[in-house]
């Protein structure tokens, strides 16, 4: 059977991991809706701006550098060697979780107790204003980010099977499990966890226990910000950091859609089957069609999908009362 | 002092049902319409057509086609630029395959194929509500935009995938080309959006627009009154399609000439609508040229500004536009989610009774 030779299996494995890459997108997504049932559209943007953060520190870029040459007149660019790459990292920790406290202090503070629909809504504002503040802090040209992953094939895979594997995708994979193995232990074990997953269950009931909504909503979007930059890493890793990353948080969606809002070994499962999907189909069928059908195959089978089942494969069972 | 109904009184249900009850109102409506009609374009040039007022109009016929959708009807919808490249293809195939077609006729069909279109779209809406709803639709803007880069039978097989409006004519005048006058082209748009803001107008205030906006209130509900949810998803679907589709049209022929479709009908621009609908008012028709007029207005001001006035780098004024955006829309939304519109009804309730405020 030719279709189970070789080039089949490196097709689904690449599907796999370029999945893993989608399911790192769509866990931010799921955490901050469990947590605040907001539907974070930003979170694309935010890790395009994880990532153009850690380049600019890496490369020890002057932030606004492009704006204030353009008021003063000056021609200021650098500010020495650039930062060690850990270094890098943890400030750019700093700003997300900086970034996440501005944020839920300005915007979504606010905004408590409207409906879904308008807080979607405030998420795209807030994906303008930091695509904008991205590439007015650090600028638009692509980028190449540089953290020491191993890149190029996997030789020891393909001396044992003979297929092409990229070692930083397996990477990505293995950064994948470790993010999901500590969310799970830091919301399962912890006390702040346990304070989220309350806030989840019921924010009033969270709220007269005495739980501090804003506290939990800041610690939730600060988590997101740190899965964002694992994400932008990897994106940036992969592909060069461009804005063409804050796309990728569309093909998060049908992820989602599959998985279901609200659950993380949803947004993993979601994120595979879309992977191996759209990268069998393009093969496959895509040239019968003309290409390109990756653009959008996800969303069509995410839509097929959801017309048999349309709470998602685990999500919470959707139930109506008038 | 003049704004306020006392002393104006009502003899029958259908003067006190107007649109604008208020005298002051009406003249104000009717002053406007004349003026837009009968002085505009006399003084109008090729600068203001092309950066103000014909995207005013397009994008305030998208609007109002999507508020029917998202607005009247609760469905909400991200596939909108995608409608508005079926309705730009379709005009193009149309004014190609028919030369000697009038243009009216041409954006009428082509709204009409955008409404079918977005009736099968719409089919899934039968079945998947809010969120989940709205990345269906993605699927829509990906899946159409994908067709006509890749079928070449819709740009009739052009070396560069793109779409050019020939020259064609309305009572001898010619509306799309290089050949067309500025006041033609803006009169052309002025009366397809007069016409049609009145058509929402009465649609949503009649029997159809009410069972929209009873499924967009709660849909089981409505359906247990016999509000038929089938027929009134489909019929908002293919309304708001028909409307999206004609702005499409426009927007290809009269407004930009060419166009190429993963450029001029991507996601952005499916967001850009869906902005104009909320910060003019979700539900309401004067919302949706308001919006439209806002997210127009806004770039062209800032680029006056930004570049004109401080003659900073054009790259930079587009960022600092986007944060500027992306921040008013937050800030609007905070102040008031109901949108300009509902600032503007808080405004009047105020005007009636100034000078005294209890």
């Amino acid at each position: 059977m030719a279709f189970f030779d070789v080039f089949f299996w490196e097709v689904v494995v690449s599907g796999l991991l370029a999945g893993v890459m989608y399911s790192l997108v769509a866990l931010g997504f799921v955490l901050i809706f469990k947590a605040s049932g907001i539907f974070n559209f930003a979170q694309g943007v935010l890790a395009l701006f994880a990532a153009l953060t850690l380049v600019g520190f890496q490369t020890g870029q002057v932030p606004f550098s492009h704006l204030i040459n353009a008021v003063l007149g000056t021609n200021i660019q650098h500010w020495g060697e650039g930062t060690h790459t850990f270094l890098a990292i943890v400030l750019t920790l700093l700003v997300m979780i900086g970034l996440a406290w501005l944020i839920v202090r300005l915007a979504l503070s606010k905004l408590v107790n409207q409906e879904g629909i308008i807080l979607f809504m405030a998420t795209i504002g807030l994906a303008y204003v930091l695509e904008g503040l991205g590439d007015i802090m650090w600028g638009a040209d692509v980028k190449t980010l540089d953290v020491g992953l191993p890149t190029g094939p996997s030789d020891t895979i393909i001396d044992a099977t003979g297929m092409f594997v990229e070692k930083l995708e397996i990477a990505a994979a293995i950064v994948a499990v470790l993010l999901v193995v500590s969310l799970t232990i830091f919301s399962q074990y912890t006390k702040m966890g346990r304070a989220l997953r309350a806030v989840a269950d019921d924010h009033q009931a969270a709220l007269s226990v005495g739980i501090s909504l804003e506290t939990i909503w800041w610690v939730v979007w600060s988590v997101a910000g740190i899965v964002a930059l694992v994400a932008g890493v990897m994106w940036g890793a992969k592909s060069g950091v461009q804005f063409s990353l804050s796309l990728i948080a569309l093909k998060a969606l049908p992820v989602l859609m599959l998985g279901g809002f609200t659950s993380i070994p949803g947004a993993i499962i979601g994120g595979l089957i879309i992977g191996v999907g759209e990268k069998l189909f393009e093969i496959y069928l895509g040239p019968m069609l003309g290409g390109a059908t990756e653009n959008w195959f996800a969303y069509m089978l995410a839509l097929v999908f959801l017309l048999f089942r349309p709470q998602g494969l685990f999500g919470e069972r959707i139930i109506e009362r008038v | 002092m003049f704004y306020r109904e006392a002393g104006e009184f009502k003899t029958s249900y259908k003067a006190d049902q107007a649109t604008f009850p208020i005298r002051f109102d009406r003249i104000f409506f009717w002053s406007v319409t004349a003026f837009a009609f009968l002085v505009v374009p006399f003084l109008i040039n090729d600068y203001w057509e092309k950066a103000v007022f014909i995207p005013f109009m397009v994008f305030a016929l998208a609007a109002l086609g999507l508020n029917i959708l998202t607005g009247y009807c609760g469905q909400v919808s991200l596939g909108t630029g995608g409608f508005m490249a079926v309705g730009a293809y379709a005009c193009y195939k149309l004014m190609t395959a028919f030369p000697d077609l009038n243009m009216v006729p041409i954006i009428f069909l082509s709204g009409a194929v955008t409404a079918a279109v977005g009736i099968l779209f719409g089919l899934p809406s039968l079945r998947i509500k809010g969120f989940y709803l709205a990345v269906a639709t993605l699927a829509a803007q990906f899946f159409l935009v994908w067709l006509f880069n890749k079928v070449p039978w819709f740009y009739n097989y052009s070396a560069t995938g793109q779409i050019t409006a020939p020259e064609r004519t309305v009572f001898g005048f010619a509306v799309t080309g290089a050949a067309a006058q500025p006041a033609t082209t803006y009169l052309f748009c002025l009366a397809f959006l007069f016409v049609f803001a009145w058509v929402a107008r009465n649609l949503v205030r009649g029997r159809i627009g009410r069972s929209w906006m009873a499924i967009r209130d709660m849909d089981i509900a409505a359906e247990i009154i016999g509000v038929n949810p089938l027929r009134t998803k489909l019929s908002a679907f293919a309304v708001s399609s028909f409307y999206i589709g004609m702005a499409g049209a426009l927007f290809f022929a009269l407004w930009q000439g060419a166009a190429e479709v993963t450029e001029a009908f991507g996601i952005n621009q499916s967001f850009m609508v869906l902005f104009m609908i909320i910060i003019g008012g979700l539900g309401s028709i004067f919302g949706s040229l308001v919006g439209a007029a806002f997210m127009v207005l806004l770039p062209v001001l800032f680029k006056n500004i930004f570049v004109g006035a401080f003659g900073w780098p054009t790259d930079l004024s587009q960022y600092l536009q986007l944060m500027l955006v992306g921040g008013l829309i937050i800030f609007f939304l905070i102040v008031e989610p109901h949108g300009i519109a509902a600032l503007w009804r808080t405004t009047k309730e105020k005007l009636r009774l100034w000078p005294f405020p209890h």
